[in-house]
């Protein structure tokens, strides 16, 4: 019998990898464990809500029994729809640019420390930010477009980062093979890098899109409103969204808006896991390909 | 295929617009459905009036404001009513710079605001909406405890109080256990409370039954003999037959809450009223008209009241209209800390 050459692994080496083995599960269950407790609490609080009319009904301060997140959630996908719209095609052709056209230089070097840094700086700053320019002195007002180009602003370094770190991924040897065969840089790009690399960049999208639809401060600060019942049907109409419902409600004092909150929480989870769920199956059909 | 990779990125990017694509004009129609549906009363106001008032400012008057105008477009369907609160002084930073029509208040305008809306020409109404009035309740059979003072008060809630019993806040009362209950932490009553009694807003000993429920520390107080609690003056009102309310000190003597006594502000420190600012060109529009006037009037009232604030006597409604209709502009409660509403009015000549 010829010895394995793994059977020289010690106990101790065999009893590491188990505990590590541990560790990390461990890791990943108490992530879940908080996610539990948060739609179970959801479900066990908000039950005598959940039904469509809660879906369907606009805010009713006078009775709760009757109130519903419509309003608030419409207001949740208008500002991230306009979020992405204007972040992903600006985000996506200015990391182009920086991994693919810019040569490296000082300056480039800046603008990437730059980004990177923009990445980290908390949300309010965003909201501080969208009320000086946009609301103020670029006199959008206080309304969806206000708050879509803010979180646009917001989610920009994120959605950069993302598409480079994808783009970087693509193996050399797919553009060399490419512009080998005599295509320009522009066609390498389109037809090869792009499309190689657009499962990472989808993640980075979502990413993106969850960020946007957790986000409250930045949104009352530009202008988010606490009590509405008109759903937006255009960019300039005023706007609630579903993080700032739920805070509304939860911070009434009757025990019938609470109920409403918890109710909303497991929306606002539902609709979340949904978002993605759908990019996550996008993006292995992509891959795939 | 690649043109159809690239396809599928924009779908993505694109895919919530798409849903709201489907959801935007479908909302209309559910909205104004639903909000009639719900509807108790009838439309009685004039079905005309279009427009959208944003109000904006204190969270403490928010609940007021909010269900206020919850009624109020049921009775004006054509007209919106936008709610926010961004808290007394944000509601002013944004009122003074002309980008709301209405701002709620739990204290007088301050001079620097008032500069600041004057920079940019605004000018405003100054409307008291009501009093907010606290009640400190006991068990009805705690015979000792029917007054307090103030520093008592503090003695029992401040963070790094040692009371236990009721023998630790005045020498004389007997060697009963202190339970205490209050309004959560997240309320502004709670912070209304812990800034005029313990003296800093927030900062409360930790160990007490908190409910942002009333009926909650109503039932708490109402089942110990040893117990202690407080909230709206309208919620102990209508419970009167349960608790005893305590009288306070704030050295002046000892003075029991009621509708008067918060209403001349001997009831001291636990009443203040509230106000809403109106933008003064926004008042020129018959909706913002509207809605002020169904704020002081009998529907306006009965909701400042359930919500538990202490609504004005009729004859200071009176002269609140009165103002308006003089045109009067400005503040005339600036300096007015602890003078009845009626007695500030009736100097300014209303």
């Amino acid at each position: 019998m010829t010895p394995s050459p793994f059977s020289s692994v010690s106990a101790g080496r065999k009893f590491k990898d188990k505990f590590v083995h541990a560790l990390c599960l461990t890791a990943v269950l108490v992530g879940i464990a908080f996610l539990v407790v948060v739609i179970v609490g959801g479900i066990r609080d908000g039950l005598p809500r959940l039904s469509l009319d809660f879906l369907r009904n606009p805010p009713n301060p006078r009775r709760p029994e009757q109130a519903g997140v419509f309003v608030a959630m419409m207001g949740s996908l208008w500002v991230v729809g306009l979020t992405l719209l204007i972040a992903v095609p600006v985000g996506v052709a200015a990391a182009i640019y920086l991994e693919e056209i810019a040569r490296p230089s000082r300056t480039r070097d800046f603008v990437q420390a730059n980004i990177a840094n923009l990445a980290g700086v908390p949300s309010i700053v965003y909201g501080l930010l969208g009320l000086a320019v946009f609301v103020r002195a670029m006199q959008v007002g206080t309304n969806l477009l206000a708050a879509g180009l803010t979180m646009a602003v917001l989610v920009l370094p994120t959605v950069i980062l993302v598409t480079q770190e994808a783009l970087r991924m693509v193996p050399r040897s797919i553009r060399e093979a490419s512009l080998a065969l005599g295509g320009t840089p522009w066609q390498t790009l389109i037809r090869q890098t792009l499309p190689t690399s657009i499962g990472t960049i989808l993640t980075g999208i979502i990413f993106a899109a969850a960020r946007a639809i957790g986000e409250t401060a930045p949104l009352i600060v530009v202008g988010a409103v606490g009590f509405i019942v008109k759903s937006p049907s255009n960019l300039t109409d005023s706007y609630t969204v579903l993080p700032l419902q739920i805070y509304s409600w939860s911070s009434d004092p009757k025990k019938s808006f609470q109920i409403n909150a918890s109710a909303a929480i497991f929306v606002l989870i539902v609709v979340l896991t949904a978002m993605n769920l759908t990019a996550i199956v996008l993006r292995n059909k992509l891959q795939r390909r | 295929m690649k043109a159809f990779q690239l396809a599928c990125l924009s779908v993505v990017a694109l895919g919530s617009l798409g849903l709201i694509g489907c959801g935007g004009p479908a909302a209309d129609s559910t909205t104004s459905t639903s909000a009639t549906g719900g509807s108790t009363t009838a439309p009685k106001g004039d079905p005309n009036l279009k427009g959208t008032i944003s109000v904006d400012g204190s969270s403490t008057v928010f609940k007021a404001s909010e269900a206020v105008a919850a009624d109020f477009m049921l009775a004006f369907p054509g007209v919106n009513v936008e709610v926010s609160f961004s808290g007394t002084g944000g509601g002013f930073k944004k009122f003074g710079a002309g980008e709301t029509d209405i701002s709620n208040a739990s204290r007088p305008i301050k001079q620097d605001e008032i500069d600041a809306a004057k920079a940019n020409n605004i000018d405003f109404f100054e409307v008291p909406i009501g009093y907010d009035g606290l009640t400190v309740v006991v068990h009805p059979e705690n015979t000792w405890a029917t007054q307090l003072t103030v520093v008592e008060l503090k003695k029992i809630w401040e963070p790094t109080s040692t009371v236990k019993s009721w023998k630790d806040v005045r020498p004389g009362f007997p060697d009963v256990p202190i339970k205490l209950y209050g309004p959560g932490t997240s309320s502004g009553t709670f912070d209304y409370f812990t800034k005029v009694i313990v003296g800093k807003e927030k900062s409360m000993r930790t160990d007490f039954q908190a409910s942002e429920d009333d009926n909650v520390i109503l039932t708490g107080v109402a089942g110990d003999k040893g117990a202690i609690g407080y909230f709206g003056l309208a919620y102990y009102e209508e419970n009167k037959d349960k608790l005893t309310a305590v009288a306070i000190d704030n050295g002046n003597g000892p003075v029991a809450p009621s509708k008067e006594t918060v209403t001349d502000l001997s009831y001291q420190p636990l009443s203040r009223p509230e106000f809403m600012y109106v933008k003064a060109e926004a008042y020129a529009r018959p909706e913002v008209k509207a809605f002020v006037e169904f704020f002081l009037g009998t529907e306006g009232q009965a909701i400042v009241s359930e919500v538990g604030y202490v609504p004005f006597e009729t004859a200071t409604y009176d002269r609140i209209r009165k103002m308006f209709e003089s045109g009067k502009t400005g503040s005339i409660f600036q300096d007015s800390t602890g003078k009845p509403v009626e007695a500030v009015l009736e100097a300014a000549g209303f």
